[in-house]
């Protein structure tokens, strides 16, 4: 098992860092009503460690006992789609975004069905059930307008918990039928905290200049960090404050595409980092990582005047993905751009 | 273990309870907790804040008993839902209710070959007459009304449907129509409808309503708090309800002994609010002396803002604000700003990346700020 599982804390009062939040959502669960939530935050900050633990208040171990059930949905197409859900007596997970488009469908159907019946256990902590709703930004607008009245129908028998990494998706009649929860990353000492930790339980030799290091490398990213931790220690005999921290693979092959740009500008380079952008993209690196990473690698090697200008054109591109239908167009624009504004600048010409 | 979907289970525990399969927010049973945006649903239309012209056109149909199909539109927590629900109640009472009326809403399938069959089935069938006793307490006129709730979500061509069952009907059935953007309902339909427009709460009604719901829930507050709420909800009353609630069990929850008066402090907390400090040193990074980079500290901090998780919206709005009620800011640069925000809001909302979007921001004001 791997740390970042093996270490989770189960219990609020077991959560290392956001002490002020923790107790919070401790009040909402023990005020006997509780609100639709939605919680925001960016990757690897611990959402779903304190949703589970939050859970855990309001009910007790058992939501601990989950299975995964299977079930089949029709779409008014009359096509047949699976979709997995998690459940425990009291509550149940799902990850709408798993069946694209057709979100709308379990929505309607599964909501429906949970709020229209009561809690299976009598003796339950709470009348009402959770749902516990995955990547809740990467429902479809039909889906969260789907969710409206649901909400307020059965709110006696209902509460969601929707999660997201960002809040500009989510459309206003959702924002304001929630409470919203701001989960912030963990500030690097916070993270520091947890590494020296799990190095205690795992009888690791533990270096605070290295933890350091490697909550920076993770940009304040805690699941990354943990996995950086636990490879730093699997692969090396002896860890000591210098030990380099390998990237994972695909950040060294968009360092490689950096280096590359910056050593030979000539527009023949599209051609050549193309292979590099398939090979990522097979791999389902998201376009956005790719063109966020490879920006920020850009622009630390560039003179300061290029960079607000760069950074322009990444968020120009960037924004196309999203609109588009082939992100490699939209990656390669960005480089042809990147090119030519530095062609220019080398040539002391306006770009 | 009883599972989740244990359906046979479950109705065993309804049947047990004796408890009807459809929910009610009229809890039976006292000790149940209702999130106070329910428990203070407006019963009436008396109870209604705010919306003064709708609710006085409607009781005055209500006294001639002729309403018109109806369309009401306007931004998340005004009424909308609201208003219908207890138009519906005052017409025919909460027992005639459920055979004179049929509530669709995003929830429900509505494409299509529901509104040719569904809809139209139901607004065909002849009006039962009411009893004696329905008819004496309430106006029940001789008509049935369905009620199409948010309708934004119906595609086109299921508003196009509807548009001969409304009028082949018209004489036993009566549409309402509820939706945020009135744009999204197809001209032959929202032309066949009286208008009602629900408005952002206004401040003074919004403060009434809260006060009383505070009073009734024995909540004590300091002094600005009401209007915290009131500007952080910007006239969505739902939000501000559950400002309210939250604050309340945060501040004195059932494990704590002592309650403790709710603070301003806390009510931003809850909305999501940047304090601030937080916006003021952005906007001092971009301010930058002319000639020097600004994008060092444009950058660590814009990451910050970032990782600490505050939503971009929030950043663009609280960062709007701030220049353009600035005085110090010349009407040129606000020009030129007030474009770059359009830019941002749109890419936000299509999806775009947060942080290269703040930092193009940030950037870019920058780059304004310095051409003085
Ligand atoms: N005008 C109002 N007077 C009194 N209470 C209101 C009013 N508007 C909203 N509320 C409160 O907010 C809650 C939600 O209101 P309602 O469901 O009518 O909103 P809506 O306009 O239908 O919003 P949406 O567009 O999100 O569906 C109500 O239960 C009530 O507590
Ligand atoms: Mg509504």
């Amino acid at each position: 098992m791997l740390l970042v599982d093996k270490h989770r804390p189960r219990k609020l009062e077991a959560l290392h860092y956001h002490q002020g939040l923790s107790s919070r959502l401790k009040a909402l669960a023990n005020s006997g009503d509780f609100p639709h939530l939605l919680v925001y935050g960016p990757s690897g900050a611990g959402k779903k460690t304190r949703i589970v633990a939050t859970l855990k208040e309001l009910y007790g171990p058992g939501v601990e006992k989950i299975k995964i059930d299977s079930r089949v949905f029709m779409t008014t197409t009359n096509r047949k789609i699976e979709f997995n859900i998690v459940a425990s007596v009291y509550h149940i997970e799902i990850t709408p975004s798993d069946v694209g488009n057709h979100d709308r469908v379990i929505i309607q159907s599964l909501l429906k069905e949970i709020g229209q019946t009561q809690q299976v256990d009598i003796a339950a902590k709470q009348k009402f059930k959770v749902v516990v709703i995955n990547e809740a930004d990467h429902l479809t607008r039909d889906a969260q307008a789907a969710l409206r009245r649901t909400m307020e129908k059965y709110s006696p028998n209902l509460r969601l918990i929707l999660i997201a990494n960002s809040t500009a998706n989510i459309i206003a009649p959702i924002k304001s039928r929630t409470l919203l929860i701001r989960v912030a990353a963990p500030t690097i000492d916070e993270m520091v905290g947890v590494l020296k930790h799990v190095a205690e339980l795992e009888r690791f030799e533990f270096s605070d200049k290295l933890a350091r290091r490697v909550a920076e490398e993770s940009g304040r990213n805690l699941r990354r960090a943990l996995l950086m931790f636990e490879a730093l220690y699997a692969q090396n005999e002896v860890v000591k404050d210098n030990t380099p921290i390998p990237p994972p693979d695909y950040e060294t092959l968009i360092g490689q595409i950096a280096d590359e740009l910056l050593a030979d500008h000539s527009p023949a380079r599209i051609l050549l980092v193309r292979a590099k952008f398939y090979d990522l993209l097979t791999h389902c690196i998201p376009a956005t990582v790719i063109l966020k990473l490879l920006t920020f690698r850009l622009v630390a090697k560039i003179d300061d005047v290029l960079k607000a200008e760069v950074i322009k054109w990444a968020a120009f591109y960037e924004h196309r993905i999203h609109l588009g239908s082939k992100v490699i167009f939209h990656l390669e624009a960005f480089v042809a751009k990147f090119l030519r504004i530095l062609e220019s600048y080398l040539m002391g010409m306006e770009f | 273990m009883a599972s989740f979907f244990d359906l046979a289970g479950r109705r065993a525990v309804a049947a047990a309870a004796q408890n009807s399969a459809v929910p009610s927010t009229k809890a039976k049973d006292p000790n149940r907790p209702v999130p106070w945006v329910e428990k203070y649903r407006p019963k009436n239309l008396n109870d209604v804040s705010a919306q003064d012209h709708t609710i006085s056109v409607l009781k005055r149909t209500l006294q001639s008993s002729n309403l018109p199909h109806m369309l009401f539109y306007g931004p998340p927590g005004t009424g909308k839902t609201s208003t219908v629900l207890a138009l519906a109640k005052e017409l025919y009472g909460p027992e005639l209710m459920k055979s004179r009326v049929l509530e669709l809403n995003a929830s429900d399938e509505r494409g299509i070959s529901i509104v040719r069959e569904k809809v139209k089935n139901f607004a065909r069938i002849t009006v039962s007459t009411a009893s004696s006793t329905q008819s004496s307490n309430y106006p029940c006129p001789p008509y049935k009304i369905i009620i199409l709730d948010e309708a934004d979500s119906m595609t086109q061509d299921a508003q196009s449907a509807l548009r001969r069952t409304m009028e082949t009907y018209s004489k036993i059935t009566r549409f309402c129509l509820i939706c945020n953007y009135v744009t999204r309902i197809i001209d032959p339909l929202a032309s066949r409808c009286s208008k009602f427009r629900f408005k952002p709460l206004d401040e003074e009604n919004a403060k009434l309503r809260l006060e009383e719901i505070a009073k009734m829930e024995n909540v004590e507050y300091e002094d600005g708090v009401i209007d915290a709420l009131i500007k952080v909800s910007e006239g969505d009353l739902r939000k501000a309800i559950t400002y309210l609630q939250s604050a309340a069990r945060l501040h004195n929850p059932i494990i704590r002994p002592k309650p403790k008066k709710i603070t301003v402090k806390s009510i931003q907390e809850i909305a999501g609010v940047i304090p601030d400090q937080t916006i003021d040193k952005l906007l001092e990074a971009c301010e930058l002396e002319k000639g020097k980079s600004a994008y060092s500290e444009i950058s660590r901090l814009v990451q910050d803002i970032v990782a600490d998780g505050w939503s971009a919206g929030q950043v663009v709005f609280q960062l709007y604000n701030k220049l353009v009620f600035n005085d110090e800011v010349t009407a040129e640069q606000k020009n030129d700003i007030v474009l770059i925000f359009s830019e941002v809001d749109k890419r936000l909302v299509d999806g775009s990346d947060e942080h290269l979007q703040i930092l193009d921001l940030a950037l870019r004001i920058s780059e304004v700020l310095a051409k003085g």
